[in-house]
């Protein structure tokens, strides 16, 4: 009986939700020809020289493990890349560990930081593994609210507001899934010196900086005091195309690295080297297809936003990532009944705000990472569903 | 490189008014580039892509290699420009190497080809020979990869 087996399950485990993106997922798979708009990841394919590296791993039999901390030569790749772009140095010797994603990356950095009870302020709304990823390493998550007024840009004013004393760790994903919301240099800046003041760890979450559309991409680690208090991550998925890889990494100073390597190292112990490898030549040769494919998403954004705001749902224009936030409230519906419904009466999936935490109700997140001529399509389809609701 | 020259070279199919949304253009402006790029020869055409093994009337094509005499005024030019003319010719280009032109001929069945390439090619004078390379699969055609084999749904319809 479900009842007993019930007994066995750890209360943290019990109380975690299940993600909104889920049990749309769930509802979406029963549909036939739906225009999606809720995929969190590139419709591009990995670009070929990439795939050729990991054949060409494969066919020097390359398939055993990996030193925990990932190949020397992808954490040297990792550590000059992200030198030259994001203007932090790290040793690839002890400052840099390769992971099964970012997702992974996150997990191991809250679990190798967080005593039970530590209190962890995230940004919302936000990607939706972040308040589960806390509460699963016994941290107690304290959402910063960001608005569409300031499109959704991180405020130092906000963080300040939501601190309270416990509040260990300051957990940034910018440019920001599902808002694409960045913040500005003298907001961050004014951040990373309450960081300071307060003692906290910031772990940032830089997946997304590739899709930096306007203005630059600033990491929060280039600031004063900041080096030792960062925890610096990023991975292949987005800029790459390369999702199902699961390839991420940490870059931090040497003895949180280490901290992070002892948990990775009982759980995942390494990532698969064929990915690594193909890492390595992401890294060495990727930056045309990686400009490629960021100038393909910004065009859609034109259109999708234009778009929405002509519909009549208000839709900040976002500086980076492939997603666009759109509110819906002129609707009259909440978020997640306009989601089910368009999705009922016109066949286009959008995931509901609400899946990306509180401050989520009343919009929608699309994503734009799909053909031009899809997205004039489901424009279309999304205005017919509005009119009609009018 | 003009901002609508690079828009269609990387090969998404838009008509003039996605070409003016994405590019914060007017519709007029995208026409009159389009036109400014046709006049100065840059643009030449519009063809879709075939793949060439689906369809029969387009089942045989050929790479011939030719050998011309170059002429005193105007080298290769004016032979390579003649034998470009014929509608057999799809495209012709002048090589450096082994022999002068390639020169790629396309028939609805191979003697027709045959026929072309004894008949009207290698009898122009000042043609000194002809190799000929019947194609005899499609891989790749203008960029685009054929006979990939076909994926079952690649993506989840929602996804994190």
């Amino acid at each position: 009986m479900s009842e007993d087996q019930n007994r066995f399950i750890a209360d943290h485990v019990i109380g975690l939700p299940r993600s909104g993106i889920r049990d749309f997922f769930e509802l979406v798979a029963a549909m036939k020809d739906v225009i999606s708009l809720g995929i969190g990841e590139p419709d591009f394919t990995t670009p070929w020289h990439i795939r050729e590296a990991a054949i060409y791993a494969l066919e020097k039999g390359r398939t055993h493990y990996t030193s925990n901390l990932g190949l020397i030569e992808l954490r040297r790749e990792i550590a000059n890349y992200v030198g030259r772009n994001f203007g932090l140095e790290y040793n690839p010797h002890n400052e840099v560990l390769v992971t099964v994603g970012v997702s992974e990356a996150m997990d191991i950095a809250l679990r190798a930081v967080l005593n039970p009870g530590d209190k962890v302020l995230y940004q919302d709304p936000c990607f939706v593994s972040y308040h589960p990823t806390v509460m699963l390493a016994h941290g107690v998550g304290i959402a910063i609210k960001t608005e569409a007024a300031s499109g959704f840009t991180l405020k130092a004013e906000e963080v300040k507001r939501s601190w309270e004393p416990g509040c260990k760790v300051l957990m940034i994903n910018l440019p920001c899934n599902p808002t694409g919301g960045v913040a500005e240099r003298k907001e961050l800046e004014e951040i990373a010196k309450f960081a300071v003041e307060k003692d906290m760890l910031v772990i940032s979450d830089e997946i997304y900086a590739e899709m930096t559309y306007e203005g630059e991409h600033v990491s929060i680690g280039i600031f004063p005091g900041m080096r030792e208090r960062t925890i610096f991550l990023h991975g292949f998925s987005k800029g790459w195309a390369m999702t199902g890889w699961r390839l991420g990494y940490a870059c931090a100073p040497a003895p949180l690295t280490e901290a992070m390597m002892k948990v990775h190292q009982y759980s995942m112990m390494c990532a698969s080297i064929v990915a690594q490898d193909a890492g390595v030549e992401a890294l060495r040769n990727g930056d045309e297809a990686v400009k490629k494919m960021r100038q393909a998403y910004q065009r859609r954004r034109d259109l999708v936003v234009r778009r929405f705001n002509e519909i009549g749902l208000t839709c900040h224009k976002p500086n980076a990532t492939f997603y666009a936030f759109p509110n819906i409230t002129s609707t009259g519906l909440d978020s997640k009944t306009f989601a089910k419904r368009l999705l009922e009466e016109e066949r286009v999936a959008m995931v509901p705000g609400t899946a990306f935490g509180q401050y989520g109700e009343g919009f929608v997140r699309c994503s734009f990472a799909t053909g031009y001529d899809q997205i004039v399509e489901a424009c279309n389809r999304i205005e017919r569903f509005v009119n009609n609701c009018k | 490189m003009n901002k609508v020259l690079k828009l269609l070279s990387e090969g998404e199919r838009l008509n003039e008014r996605q070409m003016a949304e994405i590019l914060g253009m007017s519709v007029e402006e995208i026409e009159a580039q389009l036109k400014a790029l046709k006049d100065a020869g840059i643009l030449l055409g519009w063809i879709p892509v075939f793949n060439p093994d689906k369809d029969d009337s387009l089942a045989v094509r050929a790479a011939i290699e030719v050998k011309i005499t170059p002429e005193r005024d105007g080298g290769f030019n004016r032979l390579a420009q003649r034998i470009s003319r014929f509608d057999e010719v799809e495209s012709c280009y002048l090589m450096s190497g082994g022999y002068d032109l390639h020169v790629v001929v396309k028939g609805s069945s191979l003697h027709k080809v045959a026929s072309f390439v004894s008949e009207r090619l290698s009898t122009i004078e000042g043609v000194l020979s002809t190799a000929t390379h019947f194609m005899l699969r499609a891989y790749k055609e203008q960029g685009y990869l054929i006979e990939q084999p076909a994926e079952d749904k690649a993506r989840l319809d929602v996804t994190p």
